[in-house]
């Protein structure tokens, strides 16, 4: 009975997936513009797929269970948290993660302006995923209300910020985004 | 303030690029750790057992698994430890959490590692465990003796007292729910040295532990911190057995091993902030002064000591909070139990402690009707005699009384109480209700040694600086922060200082980035080693200039100028002549804190250095059907001195501030009746989401607040905000007890104060 006990225990942490044994697929992606074809098992993710196999280390992973949002990458421009997509999903689509947001010249995006500007960052853990969300956010509404914000960024935890100059951040950007239209 | 300084001057985080453009590296995605094998924890998975058989054969044969280690592979010495060394790197004979690493696999990925933990087999004969304070009580399992201040006789006091309170208060265990789990990577390299990255606050430590494990001398040990993705406490004394884990691995296999944990791994075996239990007697007279004090509380330690004797010491030193109180007894024990041992965590015990006396107030105005923000201002520390701590040390200008007159107008308290109480008066199912919070904080740590810091500053030739100090960046703005202190001691722009990652490597010996510290200590180091390159740059800018070669200098605007202002030459040219005149460009700086002192067998003595004030008025409305809450309006008045970067300071209160309401509020660890932690991630360990920030947030630094002694006037800031949230907690017992209206009676509010806590408080008053 013991003896069942920590193995089961280790069972929770531990998914065995007979690795060895699995097949691999062949995918298409495109990710900040740039072409891959890639190998990959069926059970893996795609923030795996990104961090590990395509070297993007932006992308964070907080908690694997889709409920801290550190993974947040836009999906053909939608977000979705990377550690719950698998990478055979994504198959001949377009991923845009932390390191295309800003131009390819290196011309940031007003959102990561505005989180400097703002000290939106402490140990900037969250942060990529807090700007990917937030690009996403602006994208489909340029003027949200500050209840808004919060709402979009349910889905994304921060540790350091209290949130206060994230929302302010954003709100700021939607502003100075609005001011550039005019 | 000189005009090109850029000290007491807003600036974004030194890594704020890099966060934004996912270029910052954390110790997992370092070019180093590109080919380094994965090292996979197996947790034991029972409270308390005897280890009866290991099966590992299997898993060392499965595909892709260089070696499966256990505790007798460990090559040097088995146990670590931040103050004792009773904790086991891996479990040996004996299990003593759920949770507790008893094997490590190593291999070519996550993936082999899974599959090989699948095929180990575990025999562990399980024993009694001790898994609550109450039973660890019961049990006298305890670590050390009681630790007791005391003063006058707080006996008689009581006794004579105008108003007893009764009372007993559980404070929460709390998780880091640091973003960035725990993670290290450790290199051997040539000749029996050894490179380690870890995420860790206290590089010095994991360099010792490691070396320790290993068996080599600290000298063949080099740690470096990149930058952590939270820490708070977390990895100020836990990182170290990642860093022990991956080392033993890397030695092994004789190739460099990574370890990150999962949020599940990370949640199961680091422990969380000390779960406290206190029971209380408080004596008030017919003014509504504290005339006696007695507190006894436990904290479970968990199942080793870490850092437990200091946590329980802040927690004793902070039951005062802001208050002078005349007799006291207090008591505090550290209990043993089977659990993962409990550790800093932002306040360091302080939290706890200051819960107490915050409990026995708002139970004293309940029951006497009185408005809890008058019995808190009226017992304020002020003039002798009322300005002496309970450890006897002088609270010497006491800021709080400033801080709660200023506040309440900023806040204007006045024309928001009566709107609240119209508004209640009106309202069936939400209460609302307004609390005041003020916090004095001691700085310095309370273990004389550790207040000591040390720096290494390089000029190059073209006058750009290198500053490298023992503190560790974990998002607290820490490197800003010295940044800014070394640009101003050599009067150069910020651009031209670059703060280099932690290394005990460059600066050894340090002390963890801890106790709020960070930039009293590091900021003081690296003014001592500014001052040494000046002296030794003016003399060659001065000979630059045609002047005396002892003639006091101005380091400005990337100049050095005579005082008149009449000549000067620019910083890279003084640095170039130093150079060619055989100058040293490169020097140490060194810092003690003086007058720390504490004497534990008499609780007496001065162990802090200054102490840090603030104070918060808190609204909250309370849905009466829900038990939901929400922070409508939050006014906070900080003292940080003289702030050396106002926006990192900002930062810091908003989010102390809400990690404290997290504590109090949301955050429930919860474990099974058989000691296992059940709440191993975010979707059921909840901590404040952006929805749950105060809807409206204002924050003022207190102004004319420059503190002598510290570095530009400044205080630290890190931990005091936390306690701030304490106010929530009487705000929400108020709008508890609106709902029946009753006067002269008690909240019984268990914490965290989460909806279902708040229903049954709402409605045991129901009865
Ligand atoms: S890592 Fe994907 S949501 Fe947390
Ligand atoms: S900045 Fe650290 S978690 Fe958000």
């Amino acid at each position: 009975m013991n003896f069942d006990a920590t193995n089961r225990w280790v069972g929770c942490f531990t998914q065995p997936a007979d690795a060895k044994q699995m097949k691999h697929h062949v995918i298409r992606i495109t990710v900040n513009g740039d072409r891959h074809t890639l190998a990959v098992a069926p059970h893996w993710t795609l923030v795996e797929v990104l961090r590990e196999h395509l070297r993007l280390t932006g992308t964070k992973h907080g908690c694997g269970t889709g409920d801290c949002g550190a993974c947040t990458v836009l999906l053909d421009g939608r977000s979705v948290n990377s550690c719950l997509t698998l990478a055979v999903e994504v198959d001949g689509r377009e991923i845009t993660t932390i390191e295309g947001i800003a131009s390819s010249g290196g011309e940031l995006h007003p959102v990561q302006d505005a989180f400097i500007a703002h000290g939106a960052t402490q140990c900037g853990f969250c942060t990529p995923g807090m700007v990917v969300s937030s690009v996403q956010l602006l994208a489909t509404n340029s003027r949200p209300e500050e209840q808004e914000i919060r709402h979009a960024l349910g889905g994304n935890l921060c540790r350091c910020t209290g949130y206060t100059k994230i929302v302010e951040a954003i709100a700021a950007a939607a502003t100075q985004g609005e001011e550039a239209e005019g | 303030m000189r005009p090109t300084t850029p000290l007491h001057r807003p600036h974004p985080h030194e890594s704020a690029r890099l966060h934004v453009t996912g270029g910052a590296l954390y110790v997992d995605e370092l070019p180093e750790a590109r080919n380094a094998r994965i090292g996979l924890i197996v947790p034991a998975g029972v409270a308390h057992g005897r280890v009866v058989r290991i099966e590992r054969s299997r898993a060392e044969s499965a595909p892709g698994i260089d070696a499966v280690l256990l505790a007798s592979d460990i090559p040097g010495e088995a146990l670590i430890g931040p103050i004792a060394h009773d904790e086991p790197v891996l479990a040996g004979d004996e299990v003593r959490y759920a949770g507790q690493p008893i094997a490590l696999i190593v291999g070519e990925s996550l993936e082999a590692c899974r599959d090989a933990a699948g095929l180990m087999r575990f025999e562990i004969e399980e024993l009694p465990a001790t898994l609550s304070i109450a039973a660890a009580i019961a049990e006298e399992s305890f670590f050390g003796d009681p630790h007791i201040i005391r003063r006058g006789d707080v006996e008689a006091a009581l006794e004579s007292a105008q108003t007893r309170v009764e009372g007993e208060l559980s404070t929460p265990a709390q998780d880091h729910f640091y973003l960035e789990t725990q993670a290290a990577l450790a290199l051997p390299l040539e000749a029996g040295g050894w490179q380690i990255f870890s995420s860790s606050q206290n590089p010095t430590e994991v360099q010792q532990l490691v070396a320790r494990t290993l068996g080599v001398g600290r000298h063949r040990v080099v740690c470096d911190v990149p930058r952590m993705g939270g820490a708070f406490g977390g990895k100020e004394s836990q990182g170290a057995l990642f860093a022990c884990l991956a080392a033993i691995g890397a030695a092994r296999i004789g190739r460099p091993v990574k370890l990150r944990l999962t949020r599940r791994e990370d949640m199961a075996m680091t422990g969380p902030r000390h779960p406290f239990w206190s029971t209380y007697e408080a004596g008030f007279d017919r003014d509504g002064l504290i005339q006696a004090f007695k507190v006894a509380t436990y904290a479970d330690g968990g199942f080793s000591l870490d850092l437990s004797p200091a946590i329980l010491s802040r927690a004793l030193f902070h039951l005062d909070n802001s208050y002078y109180i005349p007799t006291l007894r207090f008591e505090g024990r550290i209990c043993r139990t089977h659990k993962p041992s409990t550790t800093a965590f932002r306040g360091f015990g302080g939290p706890q402690g200051m819960a107490v006396i915050e409990d026995a107030i708002n139970r004293f105005a309940e029951r006497t009707g009185r408005d809890p923000t008058s019995v808190r201002v009226r017992n304020f520390y002020g003039e002798a005699p009322r300005d002496r701590a309970p450890y006897h040390q002088r609270i010497p200008e006491p800021r709080l009384s400033r801080i709660h007159s200023e506040l309440s107008a900023d806040a204007e308290v006045e024309s928001r109480a009566s709107e609240i109480a119209v508004f209640n008066a009106g309202s069936l199912h939400v209460k609302r209700a307004l609390a005041f919070q003020p916090v004095k904080f001691g700085i310095a740590f309370t273990n004389r040694i550790l207040n000591q810091a040390g720096a290494l500053v390089h000029v190059y030739r073209d006058g750009t600086v290198q500053v490298n100090h023992g503190g560790t960046e974990m998002g607290q703005g820490l490197h800003t922060k010295m940044q800014v202190v070394c640009a101003d001691e050599l009067g150069i722009p910020l651009d031209n200082v670059r703060v280099m990652r932690t290394s005990t490597g460059k600066v050894p010996n340090t002390t963890p980035t801890a106790a709020s510290s960070g930039s009293d200590l590091n900021g003081q180091a690296i003014a001592d080693a500014c001052a040494k390159l000046r002296a030794r740059l003016g003399p060659v800018a001065a000979g630059m200039m045609g002047r005396a070669c002892d003639e006091d200098l101005c380091f400005e605007g990337d100049r050095i100028a005579t005082t008149d202002a009449e000549r000067s030459v620019p910083f890279h040219e003084v640095a170039m002549q130093a150079w060619l005149e055989r100058v040293s460009l490169s020097a140490t700086g060194y810092y003690a804190t003086p007058g720390i002192s504490y004497d534990i067998e008499a609780g007496r003595g001065c162990p802090f250095f200054y102490f840090a004030y603030g104070g918060a008025f808190v609204e909250v409305a309370l849905d009466g059907r829900t038990g939901r809450h929400r922070l409508l309006r939050v006014d906070i008045l900080h003292d940080v001195g003289n702030s050396l970067v106002p926006s990192i300071d900002r930062g810091q209160i908003e989010g102390g501030f809400l990690q404290g309401v997290g504590w109090l509020t949301c955050e429930e660890r919860i474990e099974s009746p058989d000691g296992r932690v059940v709440t191993l991630g975010p979707s059921t360990y909840k901590i404040p989401a952006a929805g749950d920030a105060p809807r409206e947030l204002r924050i003022r630094l207190l102004d004319r607040a420059g503190e002598s002694r510290t570095i530009g006037g400044s205080k630290a800031v890190g931990e005091p905000p936390f306690m701030l949230a304490l106010g929530v907690v009487t705000a929400l017992r108020q709008a508890v007890a609106a709902f029946d209206g009753r006067t002269a009676s008690e909240v019984e509010l268990r914490l965290p104060a989460t909806p279902e806590s708040l229903l049954r408080a709402i409605e045991t008053r129901a009865g």
